[in-house]
């Protein structure tokens, strides 16, 4: 696991408040009941600030996945 | 009042957005001031050396998205937070109808909603419990004005998007509400029509056309911890135009 993912585990962790073991690659939005609308903003922020980037809106609405987040972030220069 | 508050506010360089901002300055908030207006710069070097606060000009349009990531990128360097995000930038379209040219309506409405709405979704992620969003409308908006029919329906809109996301972020702490300003002395109407302007006169109770100042005034009430409970309210400052 790179650096960058453990960081990405960690904002599902904080922004979440769910254990790092529930975070996988198939974890998706309202899957469980921490990532709810509001989870989901509170998700955004966390990857916002860690990774000091600025989401587009379509791509938090897109943003329904573990997998999915990962993929994003190599669309904004991170290296996963 | 707002000492160390962190504020963004659009339309800042003149008129009502220029009164916000001089008004929150001189009370200990921090800024963000964005307007199209190179002059923004000044403005922001006078309020910094006349109360002490921290301000940053950001000049470009509001119908411009990188532009408005840019700003609340700023924010999010600058301080981690926005406390208050005052929605002021707006135009104003006159025509009668069947007279409303399609291209110049799109324009009112990329300005005086669409880009409150892509702001304001921008601005929250870093707004937490206590934060107000004060979104400037107009009496248009409330009532209707003849001869305004796309600028009333654009001002109409701001409402209805604000009263919705008070509802939407009240569980979080966050406030939303709107500023409906009547007939206010500013460029904006100074470029109406004489006969326009002696019947706006003419209409309000008070006797007098609102200075910039009448709506800053409200608007710290609204951005300060004095309207802690106050959510989904629509404010005229219209002296007596409504009643």
């Amino acid at each position: 696991m790179t650096d960058n993912e453990a960081k990405l585990i960690d904002c599902f962790v904080q922004g979440l408040g769910i254990e790092a073991g529930l975070v996988t690659d198939d974890l998706t939005y309202n899957s469980v009941r921490q990532w709810d609308s509001v989870g989901h903003m509170a998700l955004m922020t966390e990857i916002e600030t860690v990774f000091d980037i600025m989401l587009d809106t379509e791509d938090i609405i897109g943003l329904s996945s573990v997998a999915k987040a990962k993929a994003l972030l190599v669309k904004y220069g991170v290296a996963i | 009042m707002l000492k160390g508050k962190v504020v963004v506010i659009t339309g800042a360089s003149r008129g009502i957005g220029r009164a916000i901002a001089e008004q929150f300055a001189a009370v200990g908030a921090d800024l963000h001031l964005c307007a199209r207006s190179a002059g923004l710069a000044g403005l922001a070097t006078a309020l910094h050396e006349a109360h002490g606060v921290q301000v940053a000009a950001h000049v470009g349009d509001v119908q411009d998205t990188p532009f408005l990531k840019g700003v609340v990128g700023a924010c999010r360097k600058s301080h981690g937070r926005i406390d208050v995000l005052v929605n002021n930038a707006g135009v104003i379209q006159q025509g009668l109808l069947g007279m409303i040219p399609m291209d110049q309506t799109r324009a009112t409405f990329e300005t005086n909603i669409l880009a409150i709405v892509n702001l304001t979704q921008y601005a929250v992620r870093l707004m937490g419990p206590g934060a107000s969003i004060i979104n400037v409308a107009s009496i248009a908006g409330v009532r209707g004005m003849e001869g305004t029919a796309a600028y009333s329906a654009s001002k109409g809109a701001v409402i209805s998007f604000t009263l919705a996301i008070a509802k939407e972020l009240a569980g979080q702490g966050i406030r939303a509400n709107v500023l409906a300003p009547g007939f206010i002395d500013t460029d904006m109407t100074r470029g109406l029509t004489a006969e326009w302007f002696r019947k706006r006169v003419e209409s309000i109770g008070m006797g007098r056309i609102g200075q910039p100042e009448d709506v800053a005034k409200v608007a710290l009430f609204l951005a300060s911890d004095l309207s802690a409970y106050v959510t989904g309210q629509v404010i005229g400052v219209d002296g007596g135009m409504q009643a």
